[in-house]
């Protein structure tokens, strides 16, 4: 099911930078400008990483069979797009810098929103820090079910806590989703998210610039950084610090002219100061799906907009999720104002109510199974993302 | 000469009747133990020897062997001393043989013929009922507890002479008239000093009332500890037949040395997190009772949960499921009962700041919920959160009080009683899986809020039928005959429900 088009000039580029990892990861020490380096052309790069007198690196390169390269990414059921191919997301080509060949494990066609064809459809990521609050991982686990059932492609990259949130939550969604790898299309990176991969190369697919089977480096984390950025029209960051690698791609998504949105967090704590710094920038509010769907109608596209397509894809059936609540009783809408005032546990709501802990703990129940609120890991409640 | 006497031996936590055969003959004089005896057992040549020159009497220049019978059991410990020296006593002809056979002995020498008291009276005196022997002669110190087992003549001694005495048919020493007087319950802290916390005591309530688990999760001293230890205040007292088992049970290991009778409150034992998985469960070249075992009809009290060592957890696991434990160490089997109430205190992650202020990666919380995780977790039917009382009810008067908790937890196991009578269980937790109310004969609000619950994925479906049981229970504290929709919501607000990750990668 693997398909590989890719040139051998983009598969020997590709090769190359596999092989000069180890020195790129040295040279960039330091330096977070690893775009730059991959802008630069062969012999460019290998001066500049130092490997002119690496005999090694010259025999591998003289010895390069393409055909090779070719059958590795055959056997590991993952496919190679080079950018002189057509299924090459054409987004990618507004970086200074795409990558010679995309490797895909998975379903190929949940890239096509991102190829440029007739046949848009749109793709927006959402990003986040991997240390993530509760309301972060919900926000992002709820972006990403919404955007998905309103057929836009969620594009993240898989790390521990706000990416993951974001690719289960459209799978939940039942819609599709791009996992931008930092190593091999075909390693699960962490691997303790092993099974998030497998569903996702079910469901959408696994990306990278890297061959079949390649680890990750420090480096490859921001050169990634820049594909997530790249293959989304817009980007959602959920919750992240300054100087944090959510807000490398925030400010890659920028200069490319994509819409960057974020979602508010508290402004006393420094796990949200990044994001409350791009809503200063005058990124766009995110506070749900809807404001999600608002940021790719933003006027800021560097191209012009696409042909309408004839038939409109038939809209996923809308899951009952996120079907209206019915009202809260008088009862239980007074507990949620107390909870909403502070009250947040059941000590503290039977303290508010003037009522006792059985009541309290009745009224929490009824309104975390109506889904309005959900317990912490301490105990306390507080509201969900809708 | 050849001279039979009866003794006792512990196995496990029943008692095997053993014989001691004492035999002189002539040649070279020694004294030889064969039986399968260890070094205490191999000992007792010295102290038998001189206990029996200082006791008066005349210690047999011949050729001495003593045989354990039946020979395939391991025998340990100087219990059997006792009855050697009375079957040499009997062998050499100082005190006649027509009585020894009506008694058994069980006790220590020293060497100067005093006896000293051992563990295990209680079980020893149900064997000696068992096989419908007319007495039991133990020291002194072991006869209260001995004299709890009806229709054995219990004699209290406190020397060699004086069981040669009764031997040779002289009555025993009257008991003494005290009645073995249950001990008072020990007066422990009192829930009138606690301000706030109207959760965790309400939780608390419950577990005493049907026997349930309970973990209390909080940030590092907020008082989980401190709430957990006045537990013991408010557990009904244990039934006579629950007594006599703890008490045969604290004998064997040791714990009821210096007291008389019958225990009388419910154990609360609290293992440090160092323990291992055997000091816990059970085990032991001869396999004995762990603090598993020692919280039968009691509270175990595990301390920090996270911390204790995974086998140690993991072998929680029969005790929690079957009751008992099956411990099997060279050949030898024990069946130990574990019929305790598991109360747990953890920190909400391995930071232990919980929420907003928590540093911890989802990987660190993960690790947090793997140590704690599977059957563990999910035999825990009541998780609440301890967490630093309001300003307003630290200067509140206290929510409650011992006094009146226990009341209520007594009215409550009354009710569980009446229901439960027949079927040998004394509560909600053990209740039998048939009594269990079906579900459907719920009201169907309390149908709606298990079926959310299930979907909302709050409630796994092993989840289902445990919080039928604590639902039942908190309508008996409630004095409710059915069970309604708000016992229901409350012991779903009380299960565990899982990590918003969890959920969202379910």
């Amino acid at each position: 099911m693997s398909r590989v088009d890719a040139c051998d000039p983009c598969l020997r580029r590709t090769e190359l930078i596999a092989r000069l990892s180890p020195r790129i990861e040295r040279a960039g020490r330091g330096r977070a400008a690893y775009g730059r380096l991959l802008a630069l052309p062969d012999d460019e790069l290998i001066s500049a990483m130092g490997a002119n007198s690496d005999a090694k690196l010259h025999v591998a390169r003289a010895a390069f069979a393409p055909d090779v390269a070719r059958r590795r990414c055959d056997e590991a059921e993952v496919s190679a797009i080079c950018r002189h191919a057509a299924g090459y997301p054409a987004r990618l080509l507004e970086l200074d810098d795409p990558p010679a060949v995309l490797h895909v494990a998975g379903d190929l066609s949940a890239l096509e929103g991102a190829c440029g064809g007739v046949e848009d459809v749109p793709a927006v990521a959402v990003i986040g820090a991997r240390r993530a609050t509760t309301y972060a991982l919900d926000v992002a686990w709820t972006l990403g079910r919404d955007l998905a059932v309103a057929g836009v492609t969620v594009v993240s990259g898989m790390a521990l806590g706000c990416d993951s949130a974001a690719h289960h939550g459209a799978l939940e969604g039942e819609g599709r989703t791009i996992a931008v790898l930092a190593g091999g299309a075909d390693v699960a990176y962490p691997a303790s998210k092993r099974a998030l991969h497998r569903r996702i190369q079910a469901q959408g697919c696994a990306v990278s610039e890297l061959p079949p089977g390649a680890g990750v480096m420090r480096w490859s984390f921001p050169a990634r950084n820049r594909l997530i950025a790249a293959l989304a029209a817009a980007v959602i960051v959920v919750e992240g610090r300054e100087r944090s690698g959510s807000l490398i791609t925030a400010d890659i998504a920028a200069d490319l002219g994509r819409p960057v949105g974020a979602v508010p967090g508290e402004v006393t704590t420094p796990r949200s100061a990044g994001t409350n710094a791009l809503l200063a920038d005058g990124a766009a509010v995110i506070r749900d799906g809807r404001d999600a769907l608002d940021l790719l109608c933003l006027p800021v596209r560097r191209r012009p907009p696409r042909v309408q397509r004839e038939q409109p894809r038939p809209a996923p059936a809308p899951r009952p999720a996120v079907q209206p609540a019915p009202p809260l009783e008088p009862g239980l809408r007074q507990a949620l104002a107390a909870v909403d005032d502070g009250a947040d546990s059941p000590d503290r709501l039977a303290l508010a109510l003037d009522g006792d802990v059985a009541a309290a703990t009745v009224a929490l129940t009824r309104l975390e199974l109506a889904g309005v609120l959900r317990r912490e890991r301490d105990g306390s409640y507080s509201r969900r993302a809708r | 000469m050849l001279a039979r006497l009866t003794t006792f031996a512990i196995d496990g936590l029943a008692s095997r009747r053993i014989t001691v055969e004492v035999d002189l003959r002539t040649g070279l004089p020694g004294f030889t133990i064969v039986g399968r005896g260890d070094a205490a057992v191999r000992e007792s040549r010295e102290r038998v020897q001189s206990a029996i020159r200082n006791s008066g009497f005349e210690f047999p220049n011949r050729r001495v062997t003593v045989n354990l019978a039946p020979a395939y059991l391991p025998k340990h410990g100087p219990g059997y001393d006792l009855a050697t020296a009375c079957g040499l006593l009997v062998a050499s002809g100082q005190v006649p043989a027509d009585d020894a056979e009506r008694w058994a002995v069980f006790g220590e020498l020293s060497l100067g013929g005093e006896l000293r008291p051992c563990g295990g009276a209680l079980a020893v005196a149900e064997g000696a009922r068992r096989h419908g022997l007319h007495g039991l002669i133990v020291p002194r110190e072991c006869a209260p507890e001995a004299r709890l087992v009806d229709g054995v003549a219990v004699a209290g001694v406190s020397d060699l002479q004086g069981v040669a005495a009764i031997l040779r048919g002289e009555p025993p020493p009257e008991a003494p008239m005290a009645p073995a007087a249950p001990e008072p319950a020990e007066v422990g802290e009192d829930l009138s000093d606690v301000r706030g916390h109207a959760s965790p005591i309400r939780a608390l309530t419950i577990a005493a009332a049907g026997g349930h688990n309970i973990l209390l999760v909080g940030p590092p001293g907020t008082g989980k500890t401190m709430l957990a230890r006045r537990l013991a205040g408010i557990l009904p007292p244990l039934l006579s037949d629950e007594a006599l088992e703890v008490t045969r049970i604290h004998s064997l290991a040791g714990l009821r040395q210096g007291r008389a009778g019958l225990v009388a409150a419910r154990p609360f034992r609290a293992p440090h997190h160092s323990i291992s998985a055997s000091g816990l469960v059970g085990g032991g070249i001869h396999p004995g009772p762990g603090e598993a075992s020692l919280a039968h009809h009691g509270v175990l009290f595990l301390d920090e949960l996270s911390e204790f060592s995974r086998p140690a957890l993991e072998a929680l696991r029969q005790p929690l499921e079957d009751r008992h434990v099956t411990i099997v160490r060279g050949q030898r089997a024990a069946l130990l009962p574990t019929r305790f109430m598991l109360v747990a205190a953890t920190n909400p992650c391995p930071c232990g700041r919980g929420k907003r202020a928590c540093e911890c990666t989802s990987a660190d919380h993960g690790r947090h919920r793997r140590r704690l995780s599977g059957p563990l977790l999910d035999r825990i039917d009541l998780h609440v959160a301890v967490e630093p009382p309001e300003e307003r009810a630290l200067t509140a008067p206290p929510v409650t009080s011992t006094r009146e908790v226990r009341e209520s937890v007594l009215r409550a196991r009354d009710r569980q009683a009446n229901r439960l009578t027949g079927t040998g269980r004394s509560c909600n937790a053990d209740m039998p899986q048939a009594m269990v109310p079906p579900a459907a004969d719920l009201p169907a609000e309390a149908r709606d809020a298990l079926r959310q619950a299930y979907a909302r994925g709050t409630l796994s479906a092993r989840g289902h039928s445990r919080v039928l049981r604590v639902a039942r229970t908190i309508a008996d504290l409630d004095g409710s005959d059915g069970i309604g929709a708000v016992h229901v919501l409350q012991a779903i607000g009380l299960r565990r429900s899982p990590d918003l990750e969890e959920q969202q990668a379910a």
